[in-house]
């Protein structure tokens, strides 16, 4: 906690105590990956998602799906803030009845997918340059007919935004991102 | 600290299974309204506040045919019901209980149930649902009662199968009442109420995801020892967490061994004796001068389960700005929320003061309560005294009259604020008020709940309910249930003809200009609205009259009365730190509008 930002009042009282304000880092806009397992029960995935707009947090991303334990959720949130958001978000997130584990990936070792569906508008001409592309990107054809090709591609959320860059000259017809999947390292599991 | 707060996966004893505590046994099969009956009178519930309808009819017969040990008190309005059952709460450390139909008997108890949720209060709502089978119909009295109210609920339940009636009403007083308190809403869809299953209530509750008894780390409390006597200006501010703890006694010990002056919020106050020389009334928008003084000044701030609200530091960056803070609360989310915390202590404010009390040493705090003493003299509580009926008055007959030894129950306005200012609270819990919502309509509900509450405990306190004449009108039809139950509740109406607060507002801030604020012509005859719910009433406008009025009201043990006090109209709220002005700048008197901040 010590590590938090400022708060106007501490600003307010270093200031006036002659010592130096770093107010970028009091600023500074991060984004976090959550881990979140969530009973499998009525409401639970909504109460989660309700909190981030009753108490104005940012929700950039959702993924849900059955985990190991057929009675619980994994969840992977993505979210934005100030360190001092983040904690309130990690708070209230803990709060809530159905969460039974709430963990703040970002500063851990952690692995992390994404999938994408791309569906191209190919010509003759071009298909083969799209195809290349695919190849350095080791994605997977799932679709063709004779005017699109419809790509999927599995991978950490930066490779997918270089796949879709390099696609976009071709003319993107359709995409579907699932958002972030994520999970801590064994590695470190337990350390 | 924080680290051990964002995992809280707590191990079972058993194999994990959420319903390890309910073991099916051969008990006798029953319908899940009796089953209902049957748990509320295994979970000790005295007092039901409720309204029948379709959804609920079969609850209700089973309440007539079983003729169960809880009593069930058929309120005016679900609404009213909600703020009964909080008054019950606040005033028995108990759950207030609700039951309601589905649709708009949900809906009336959405107020009440977003009121709970601000303050903090246990109550466990039980509303009605159409049959399963119907939801998502638009049927009739359909609504989605636990999509409304999710963000103003601590937990919610919509029971999809009979066999987890009995234990999802177990969950659901445990969660209301546990931790930080607060309103938990349970929907019963119809067809539940009419299946059958096999009946036990659970003995204990585990809920994997909840775990509300966290241990109080020593380390925290060495260091709060630490700070407090490093400091030469130290000031308790204590909130509501400290009375719903129940840890009123430990904190007036706590505060006399270190000699520490103490201030509290609104919801803080009757924790604290006002009479000690050590206590500094209630800080913030409406505090005392000297209570907001010593903020200003100290140089650590022990906050006692209060929250730190926006109407408590007014502007924030420049609150306290000399102050080191310690802060224990029940909440993590409250913690560091607004005003960065040096010392956060997690835990329950009873446990946190057995346990730091033995490391403080008296502290010599002479020099600095002689300053505050100064703050004190410099600017006192007055209000004009010119032999005229002034609200500020009316406050200070009853705490005459009563000595203090009353439950005080307010609704939200000028008036809650001179009785927060002028009561002088002295005893335990003998003051209740809708602070957070700030729930006009509160007050009269909510002083009947606290009349059942002290009935069932057999303390024989009378409860005065102060209202404003804007307030008041909105759940007034509750009167009737004082008259039924022969409730000897002192409706106190401070009838300004007008909405007071937002008057003053108006007029400090807004040239004057008194849009819709004048009630006069609206008004009831507050007296003859008294007598259609046989409620013997009285009007009084000076305060002769008021002293005979409160006299003859003393002496009613079985009955209400309604006394409408026709006070000053122009009357304002002073001191007062206007909406986002630092705590320092406060307005002590009246000023032209010219001198606005």
């Amino acid at each position: 906690m010590s590590q938090a930002t400022l708060t106007p009042q501490q600003i307010y009282r270093k200031k006036a105590a002659g010592e130096p304000v770093l107010a970028d880092d009091t600023l500074k806009i991060r984004r976090h990956i959550f881990s979140v397992l969530l009973e499998n029960s009525i409401g639970a995935l909504n109460r989660v998602v309700n909190l981030f707009y009753a108490r104005g947090f940012d929700l950039e991303s959702v993924v849900v799906g059955i985990s190991d334990d057929p009675s619980l959720y994994r969840m992977t949130l993505v979210t934005t803030g100030t360190a001092r958001k983040i904690e309130q978000v990690l708070r209230h997130l803990n709060n809530l009845v159905d969460t039974v584990q709430v963990e703040d990936l970002t500063d851990q070792e952690y692995v992390e997918r994404e999938l994408c569906l791309l569906k191209i508008r190919y010509t003759e001409k071009n298909r083969s340059q799209i195809m290349d592309i695919n190849d350095i990107f080791r994605g997977k054809v799932i679709d063709i007919t004779a005017e699109t090709l419809t790509f999927e591609l599995t991978g950490p959320t930066t490779k997918i935004n270089a796949f879709v860059g390099m696609m976009q000259p071709f003319g993107i017809e359709e995409m579907h991102r699932s958002g972030r999947v994520a999970m801590r390292r064994a590695l470190v599991h337990g350390s | 600290m924080l680290k051990d707060a964002s995992t809280k996966v707590t191990q079972p004893e058993g194999d994990g299974a959420t319903d390890s505590t309910m073991l099916p046994t051969p008990s006798s099969v029953m319908s899940g309204a009796e089953i209902f009956v049957r748990s509320l009178e295994a979970e000790g519930v005295k007092y039901i506040f409720g309204y029948p309808g379709g959804a609920v009819i079969k609850v209700y017969d089973e309440i007539a045919r079983l003729n169960p040990s809880f009593q069930h008190i058929l309120v005016k309005h679900e609404q009213g019901g909600t703020h009964m059952a909080a008054g019950y709460a606040k005033v028995t450390g108990k759950a207030g209980t609700v039951l309601v139909t589905s649709g708009p008997g949900a809906t009336n108890c959405v107020t009440g149930i977003a009121d709970a949720f601000m303050d903090s209060v246990p109550i466990v709502v039980f509303t009605g649902q159409v049959p399963t089978h119907l939801i998502g119909n638009d049927a009739f009295q359909e609504t989605d009662i636990i999509g409304i109210t999710r963000s103003i609920t601590k937990h919610s339940y919509q029971v999809r199968d009979v066999r987890d009636l009995a234990r999802t009403i177990k969950e659901a007083y445990y969660i209301a009442e546990t931790g930080r308190p607060g309103p938990v809403v349970v929907d019963l869809p119809k067809d539940m109420l009419a299946a059958t299953t096999s009946f036990q209530y659970p003995e204990q509750v585990f809920i994997r995801g909840y775990n509300p008894n966290v241990p109080v780390a020593m380390k925290q409390l060495e260091l709060a020892a630490e700070m407090i006597k490093a400091s030469e200006r130290p000031l308790l501010y204590v909130g509501g967490g400290t009375l719903s703890s129940r840890a009123t006694e430990l904190l007036t010990e706590f505060a006399r061994i270190t000699r520490i002056p103490v201030t509290t919020s609104l919801h803080g106050l009757s924790s604290f004796p006002e009479t000690d020389p050590l206590s500094l009334g209630m800080l913030g928008m409406h505090g005392t001068w000297y209570a907001n003084q010593a903020v200003q000044h100290c140089d650590l701030i022990f906050s006692v389960g209060a929250r730190f609200d926006d109407r408590v530091t007014g502007k924030l960056d420049s609150w306290a700005p000399h102050a080191k803070v310690i802060h224990i609360d029940i909440d993590p989310s409250c913690i560091s929320k607004n005003v960065q915390v040096d010392c956060p202590i997690l835990g329950d404010v009873k446990e946190v003061l057995q346990k730091l009390t033995p490391l403080v040493a008296p502290k010599d705090t002479a020099a600095w309560l002689g300053e505050i003493e100064a703050w004190r003299k410099e600017c006192p509580l007055e209000y004009e005294k010119d032999g005229l009926l002034r609200a500020q008055g009316v406050i200070q007959k009853l705490r005459a009259q009563s000595g203090g030894d009353a439950v005080v129950v307010t609704d939200v306005g000028q008036h809650q604020m001179w009785t927060a200012q002028y009561f002088q609270f002295v005893r335990p819990h003998s003051h209740i008020t809708s602070g957070g919502l700030g729930t006009m309509g509160f007050c009269l509900p909510a002083a009947i709940g606290v009349a059942f509450g002290l009935r069932e405990k057999g303390i024989d306190v009378p409860v005065i309910s102060v209202s404003g004449d804007g307030g008041f009108v909105m759940n007034s039809q509750e009167m009737a249930i004082a008259s039924a139950h022969n409730l000897p509740v002192k409706i106190i109406v401070v009838n300004n003809q007008f909405l007071g607060m937002v008057r003053q507002w108006q007029e400090l801030f807004h040239e004057n200009r008194y849009s819709h604020t004048n009630l006069a012509p609206t008004n009831p005859d507050f007296v003859k609205l008294a007598e259609a719910y046989h409620v013997h009433g009285v009007r009084v406008e000076t305060p002769a009259e008021l002293d005979a009025a409160l006299a003859s009201a003393w002496k009613s043990a079985d009955a209400p009365v309604l006394i409408e006090c026709r006070v000053q109209m122009d009357e304002m709220v002073f001191p007062m730190v206007p909406a986002g002005a630092a705590t320092g700048d406060m307005i002590t008197k009246r000023y032209s509008a010219d001198d606005a901040v």
